[in-house]
């Protein structure tokens, strides 16, 4: 099939890409703003073609621990919530960490904390980098800033995340999750058959055969001397993702005396922002990073040197900023930009910040 | 007649099932945890569907089940073990799916997944071991700890006015659509050994005829976490705690 344009929202395109990659369950519970997965999934009927199982569950809770189960048989399987739903999802999170299981999970962020709005947010932001679930893990995170990225890094988070045995979150907020855009939708490829998931996954539990020994999917050991090889063997696998998936793009950034740093929609309206500081005069660039976790720190660390001044632009109340902080090490200025608890900044805002924090007269 | 003279194949009367394997249990006797994965073990060999099964562990005593029994197992965390399961169901049906929780894991963490699996008519097999007391982490009150009795977080004994009561969840979950089979049984002595390996097999071959949930509920004794010796316990069982939780079948759709 060649390649297909459609509109459609952001929520949507993850669902059509789910179903295309051959994802084999979807497990979710409602929530704004991105019920439309399921939605959308369910209106799809995926079971009558691929055979994709797509199950409303009773709470966040067992759908992330259905995603766990059906993780543990060596499926490719996701769930999708919003902020206060991923943080009921963090238990199960961890369990998939330790267990060394791979998965893909969407949040779609909103403004909180607590229940919040149902507006869009990036305040997730330390909720998912550093941890969010107890014990010493990490997510690989995905931030897309466009409806076809939505698409896109479902095949992404999975090759990601069956590659290195972790799981992977999509971190959208509601501003890419609800807009819509054109999207060119991947082909269909059929789900992987038992032969090839034996074969890619031959710890997965599927019924124990005469020749192997029992596969067991835990992430628990006593023997503290056993766990913290387990640790050691998490960390090195860690340590291997930064090296090797790091993924961030810039946007006039070469010749830049100030450097725009944001994820997501923010950048979106950081792109305006460079555009219009550039027309007064004023050499904006910007860095995106796509990977969240890892963090794009050594090529932020490489503008240190030619720039006045970064400005962290994000919709929470200065999360990344401190990551490029550290990246930096006080070698050059790092202020925060940010609207909180559903605002959403103008592409003025922000180049009226950069002049505001760095002392700018213009 | 010397022993050897006994001890030969064609003298064999029972023997350990072929499913478990030689690794030390770490239940203390007494415990009714053993028995009922023996069980188990036997039920699925019946059916011949020792590559075909899939079990879920629970957080508690029987967290270790996947040492003891020689099948592919999925540790859930606290509560979660019949989500956990519906996945792999609903992902493989050819398989046969149960999960083994005890009472702090199924009526009270996990009673919404208990629930709501059950009321999916989710088809699978859910063996719940009721013995009224958190026996992993020392004895602690349980959802199903009788009025009365002491416990390390009830000293004085299980005040209703104060901790509510104890919670027939099989009573429960007999309402539901979703569930086929709702049973209580015991290990506590050679008949009920037998009935409950019968019925067993009967969940299980219940979950393959996808006639729905199987609930599989043991009353059964803590040696430790009720401090009393191993006989002490059965007789404490059959005194105290079948008055409050009668053995028989509570829902049988297809006897």
């Amino acid at each position: 099939m060649s390649d297909e344009i459609r509109l459609m929202k952001g929520n949507e395109a993850i669902a059509h890409a789910a179903v295309r990659y051959g994802v084999d369950a979807y497990f979710g519970y409602p929530i704004t703003p991105q019920s439309e997965i399921m939605e959308t999934l369910m209106a799809e009927q995926p079971w009558e073609t691929t055979g994709m199982t797509v199950l409303q569950a009773e709470s966040e809770v067992a759908a992330i621990n259905m995603v766990y189960g059906g993780a543990g048989s060596g499926r490719r399987v996701m769930t999708s919530s919003s902020s206060p739903g991923i943080s009921l999802k963090q238990e199960g999170i961890s369990y998939i960490a330790g267990a060394e299981l791979p998965c893909l999970i969407v949040n779609v962020m909103r403004g909180g904390p607590g229940l919040g709005t149902i507006q869009p947010s990036q305040a997730d932001y330390f909720q998912t980098v550093k941890g969010g679930g107890h014990g010493d893990y990490r997510l690989i995170t995905l931030a897309p800033a466009s409806v076809q990225e939505m698409a896109d890094f479902v095949a992404l988070g999975f090759d990601l995340s069956f590659k290195y045995l972790t799981p992977a979150m999509i971190l959208a907020d509601g501003i890419i999750g609800q807009m819509m855009e054109k999207v060119v939708l991947p082909p269909f490829r059929a789900r992987r058959s038992e032969e090839e998931i034996v074969q890619e996954s031959p710890w997965a539990v599927r019924g124990k055969p005469a020749g192997r020994s029992r596969n067991v999917i835990t992430s628990l050991e006593l023997d503290p001397v056993a766990m913290e090889v387990n640790n050691l063997r998490f960390q090195a696998r860690y340590r291997r993702i930064e090296e090797e998936e790091t993924r961030y793009e810039t946007f006039m950034g070469e010749d830049a005396d100030y450097l725009l740093i944001a994820f997501g929609s923010s950048a979106r309206i950081c792109r305006k922002a460079v555009e219009l500081g550039r027309a007064e005069g004023l050499k904006l660039g910007l860095l995106r990073p796509i990977t969240l976790w890892p963090f794009p720190s050594e090529a932020i660390a490489g503008y240190a040197a030619g720039v006045k001044g970064m400005l962290s632009v994000e919709l929470n109340a200065g999360q990344m900023v401190e990551d490029v902080r550290l990246a930096v090490e006080g070698r050059v200025r790092v202020r925060h930009f940010g609207r909180l608890g559903g605002m959403v900044f103008t592409p003025d805002e922000i180049l009226s910040a950069v002049k505001t924090k760095f002392e700018l007269k213009v | 007649m010397e022993i050897n003279d006994i001890i030969k194949p064609e003298n064999k009367v029972y023997g350990k099932p072929a499913l478990m394997n030689d690794t030390p249990m770490h239940y203390c006797p007494g415990c009714s945890h053993g028995v009922i994965h023996k069980l188990i073990a036997e039920a699925i060999s019946d059916m011949g569907m020792e590559e075909e099964t899939i079990g879920v562990s629970p957080v508690g005593c029987a967290v270790f089940a996947y040492n003891y029994l020689d099948i592919d197992w999925v540790e859930a965390a606290h509560g979660r073990a019949p989500a956990v399961a519906t996945a792999l169901k609903r992902l493989e049906p050819g398989k046969m799916v149960f999960t083994y929780q005890g009472d702090g894991d199924l009526a009270a963490i996990g009673t919404a997944e208990t629930i709501h699996a059950v009321n999916r008519g989710e088809n699978i097999v859910i063996v719940f071991v009721n013995n009224a007391i958190y026996g992993m982490t020392g004895g602690q009150m349980a959802p199903t700890t009788l009025p009365g009795m002491p416990t390390s977080t009830c000293p004085l004994g299980r005040n209703v006015a104060l901790n509510g009561y104890p919670l027939k969840i099989a009573d429960l979950l007999a309402q539901l659509e979703g569930a086929c089979l709702v049973t209580r049984q015991s290990v506590h002595n050679a008949a009920s050994v037998r009935k409950s390996r019968r019925v067993l097999r009967k969940a299980f071959e219940n979950s393959m005829a996808g006639k729905g949930t199987s609930i599989v509920e043991f009353v059964s004794t803590c040696s430790s976490g009720w401090k009393m010796s191993p006989a002490q316990s059965n007789k404490w069982m059959t005194e105290q705690m079948f008055p409050y939780y009668p053995i028989g079948d509570l829902k049988n759709t297809n006897p």
